[in-house]
């Protein structure tokens, strides 16, 4: 698959901040091309994910290809881009949800806490325990608010009182008060805001150390929006978020690194397979991007 | 045309749409008749059967008939307590039966079976056709393996059940099979999103929530089951016992065989007997039925 | 942190279980279908070890409860037989359920829907037993000899296939009402936007459109009529014959089997062996009808769905 030649590229780098990004090469691997003012946290950031050269496949269509990023803790990462770029696939390949189906194969390396999640030693049970997701439309199960969040907690088997775990779960997610008089009412009377927000609590209830989050907040109403961005600033203390949007602005607002990706024909016109374009601190990418196609994206001039 | 001469001549129409023909409003007319007359068929028919069992088997109905067993000789005090003692647990075996079986199958079906390969589609192609099979062929099966041949049980209760066990199997599977499609795949990813295993999220969150629609296919398979003469009749059921079964191992009858025995007795005196029969046998189908409208009218899941 | 690496826990070993466990419930269906096959083709070998397959296939004569000098294994009686008590019922059922068919799928209004479809389901679920005391109880002595003064036997063809195709007639109304409802509103729209009549677009359009469901339920109407039993056995008569006389009983293959199988018939004999062979014929002829039927349904979704 070839590219164009005049994409100015940033080099394979260890980790060390600001060297020489202009250095064309394959396969390469984004890190900040500067370390942002007053920021110390990039120099500091660690590693969650190590993503090395993952491509997915759908049967024979690569869907996505060579994806080479370091995603760091504590952070929220931004995944934006046009729509069919392979924004959610490439997330789903972080907590192996693209096993469920049938014709996907993944290659590259996926490393997290030094083991590469696609190993075939590694059980995708084990992985999703540690490592929750939020969809784009609330998914609540059709079962009390109480049973919701404490589903995830029994069936991994965590010890503690249940009652505790629920409260704690509720609390993290601002709902608490919300719900406590009405733990045993059915998830199906809430709101869409609400429900999504339920639905984080419950991912946050099996205490992963990481949050997926596929453009959460695209099915609900912007207040409900608003508070879920909140809710995600105030995460990410604790848990390093990784969250696929449609909305730049909220990129804008919420994350500490965005990715940019598109979606190039193959010479057929048939095959439509996504790439990241480029990956750095939020504030470069939207107000000096190296890649002129990120640049036309992020001021609106396609997407 | 001039102007005016159009404006004068659309004064003097007296309306702007075509009329149908008097040629299509008769067709119309006598098509209308006659689909109204191919209804009428169908009520009157079921209005007829009805009225002429009613007519002949209402007279005969008391505690005595329910209680008494049949003679052979004596038309009058002819009861069905062994053919109703029989059709009853004809139909707990059949459960027993079935429910593991067929939903064990749709679960495989549904859940486990990659489509790909071809015995899965083998065996969905295979339930197809078993639920087209003549119930007679099932008669066949039960004679030739199961009263005679390996198992050799002879004609007893047991032999009954599972030869009318299998003739309802397909019909379960193919039931269970859409309850469990209805719930949606956001289900399932929420839960193995959770770390669940494939298990779990089948036993805690797809069976709970397409119970209502097995439980209702299990019963209308079971009403099926319980009206079955023919696979009865070859299998060997007793004609007009004046016992009980005292176990699986004994001979049997069921209210469908008592009905054909009574029906083709060459004394004419039983066919209010053979009637009332038909009666009972009616007033339990249409209690099944009853509970499972009710069950899914109830306890169905709306997604 | 602990490895994200599978461990051999009792639960995965659990999950193991479970799949190869509901894998071989599944195989229970496929191990029925091997039965089934089984049993018809063993004794039917053994048949056709006795008797020639000639003399079956093309012999006219259908005795073969009757001794010595008269017992004679042609089939066709019960063939002829059972193929003109279907026809008597899809003559009956046929137009009957077609018309209810596109009646419920094109003109009823809903309330009248409600109505008739739960009825259409009730005389569905009537046991076949019941029909057959209908057809000799009040069918035979009170509609045919009373209200029609028609001069039958107790036991005839007419009665026999007008019940049967009774019985049939909720499956074919039913089936097609599904394959005309799944035409697509937008064809009814354009064609009634060209100004064409309700019963143009009915029969012009929604129906042709629907065709291969339509056909289906035709056969599968069909494969019910020819594997029927009891209505036949209780008010076909028990006489295998040739003929096409409505007024006189006909055996089918499948009431030959029931009634045979009724009697003490040792394992091996050779009437024992006439209920699978007779039992093998109906299969093949199901088998086709309801195959042939199910690809024509598969057709009709897919084009659709």
């Amino acid at each position: 698959m070839s590219r164009s030649g005049d994409d100015p590229l940033p080099d394979k780098l260890t980790s060390r901040p600001g060297a020489d990004p202009k250095t064309p090469s394959e396969g390469r691997r984004f890190e900040p091309s500067h370390a942002p003012a007053g920021n110390g946290a990039i120099a500091a950031a660690e590693p969650i994910f190590d993503v090395e050269d993952v491509s997915v496949f759908y049967g024979e269509h690569r869907a996505v290809r060579d994806i080479s990023m370091r995603i760091h803790r504590n952070e929220i990462t931004a995944l934006i881009g046009p729509s069919g770029c392979g924004k959610s696939t490439f997330i789903r390949c972080l907590n192996r949800m693209n096993d469920l189906i049938p014709t996907a194969r993944v290659e590259g390396r996926v490393v997290y806490h030094e083991e590469d999640l696609y190993d075939d030693r590694i059980d995708p049970v084990q992985v999703r325990k540690r490592i929750g997701m939020v969809f784009q439309k609330p998914n609540p199960f059709p079962k009390s608010i109480y049973d919701n969040i404490a589903f995830g907690p029994r069936v991994i088997g965590m010890k503690g009182d249940m009652d505790e775990i629920v409260e704690s779960a509720l609390r993290r997610a601002a709902l608490w008060d919300e719900t406590k008089d009405r733990l045993k009412t059915n998830a199906f009377g809430m709101s869409g805001g609400q429900q999504q927000r339920l639905c984080i609590a419950r991912a946050l209830a099996t205490e992963p150390d990481v949050l997926l989050m596929d453009e959460p907040c695209s099915a609900l109403d912007p207040i409900s929006t608003g508070r879920i961005e909140d809710l995600m600033m105030e995460l990410k203390e604790n848990y390093s978020i990784v969250i696929v949007t449609h909305n730049m602005q909220q990129a804008a607002r919420v994350s500490d690194m965005t990715a940019f990706f598109t979606v190039e024909l193959d010479d057929a016109a048939k095959h439509r397979t996504g790439h990241v374009v480029e990956y750095d601190v939020t504030d470069k990418i939207f107000t000096n991007p190296e890649d002129k196609r990120t640049e036309d994206y992020v001021t609106g001039k396609f997407g | 045309m001039t102007g005016a001469q159009i404006a004068a001549r659309a004064r003097t129409r007296t309306s702007v749409l075509p009329r149908p023909s008097t040629g299509s409003r008769i067709a119309d007319l006598a098509f209308r008749l006659v689909m109204y007359l191919s209804i009428a068929v169908g009520f009157i028919g079921l209005g007829a059967i009805l009225f002429d069992v009613a007519r002949d088997g209402l007279p005969r109905l008391s505690m005595d008939f329910l209680t008494n067993f049949p003679s052979r000789i004596i038309p009058e005090r002819s009861g069905i307590q062994s053919a109703l003692v029989g059709t009853l647990y004809l139909m707990l075996i059949c459960a027993v039966l079935v429910v593991p079986l067929g939903v064990a199958t749709a679960v495989y079906l549904e859940e486990y079976a990659d489509r790909r390969k071809w015995f899965n589609r083998l065996i969905e192609v295979n339930i197809q056709n078993l639920a087209a099979v003549p119930s007679v062929v099932y008669g066949i099966l039960g004679l030739a393996f199961i009263v005679r041949g390996p198992l050799s049980m002879g004609r007893v209760l047991l032999a009954g059940g599972i030869t009318l066990s299998l003739l309802v199997l397909p019909v379960v599977i193919i039931v269970a099979r859409e309850a469990i499609r209805a719930v949606p795949p956001s289900i399932r990813e929420g839960s193995l999103a959770l770390g669940a295993t494939q298990w779990q999220t089948i036993w805690k969150q797809v069976l709970p929530g397409s119970i209502a629609g097995i439980a209702t296919g299990v019963i209308l398979a079971l009403s099926r089951a319980i009206g079955e003469t023919a696979p009865l009749l070859i299998i060997g059921a007793a004609v007009s016992p004046r016992f009980n079964p005292s176990g699986l191992f004994d001979s049997f009858t069921a209210l469908p065989i008592q009905i054909f025995s009574w029906t083709t007795d060459a004394d004419r005196e039983f066919v209010s007997a053979a009637a009332g029969a038909i009666l009972v046998l009616m007033v339990l189908l249409v209690l099944m039925n009853s509970i499972a409208i009710f069950l899914r009218n109830r306890y169905e899941q709306k997604w | 942190m602990t490895s994200l690496a599978y461990t051999r826990t009792r639960r995965s070993v659990g999950e193991q279980a479970v799949r190869y466990g509901l894998f071989a419930a599944a195989a229970v269906s496929i191990l029925t279908t091997v039965l089934i096959v089984l049993s018809l083709l063993r004794e039917t070998i053994a048949f056709f070890g006795d008797v020639p397959v000639g003399d079956f296939l093309f012999g006219t004569k259908w005795t073969p409860l009757l001794a010595g000098d008269q017992q004679s294994f042609g089939v066709i009686p019960l063939l002829t037989g059972t193929l003109y008590l279907t026809a008597i019922g899809l003559v009956v059922a046929i137009p009957l359920g077609l018309l209810a068919a596109i009646y419920l799928s094109e003109y009823a209004p809903r309330r009248v829907r409600k109505v008739v479809k739960p009825v259409l389901e009730l005389l569905a679920g009537v046991p076949t037993i019941v029909f057959g005391y209908f057809a000799l109880v009040f069918f035979t002595p009170e509609v045919l000899r009373g209200v029609f003064g028609v001069e039958v036997n107790q036991f005839n063809a007419l009665s026999a296939g007008v019940i049967l195709g009774l019985l049939v007639l909720p499956t074919i109304a039913s089936v097609a009402e599904d394959a005309l409802s799944a035409v697509p509103a937008s064809l009814r729209e354009g064609a009634f936007g060209l100004g064409a009549s309700k019963l143009q677009v009915s029969l012009r359009v929604v129906f042709p459109a629907a065709l291969s469901g339509v056909v289906a339920a035709l056969i599968l109407g069909a494969s019910r009529a020819v594997g029927e039993t009891v209505i036949i056995l209780v008010a076909g008569g028990q006489v295998a014959r040739l003929g096409l006389d409505p007024t006189v009983g006909y055996q089918s293959m499948a009431a030959f089997i029931a009634a045979t199988s009724r009697g003490d018939i040792p394992t091996g004999s050779i009437k024992y062996e006439t209920i699978f062979v007779v039992g093998m014929a109906l299969f093949v002829m199901t088998l086709a009808l309801n195959s042939l039927s199910i690809r024509l349904v598969n057709r009709y979704r897919q084009v659709y769905e």
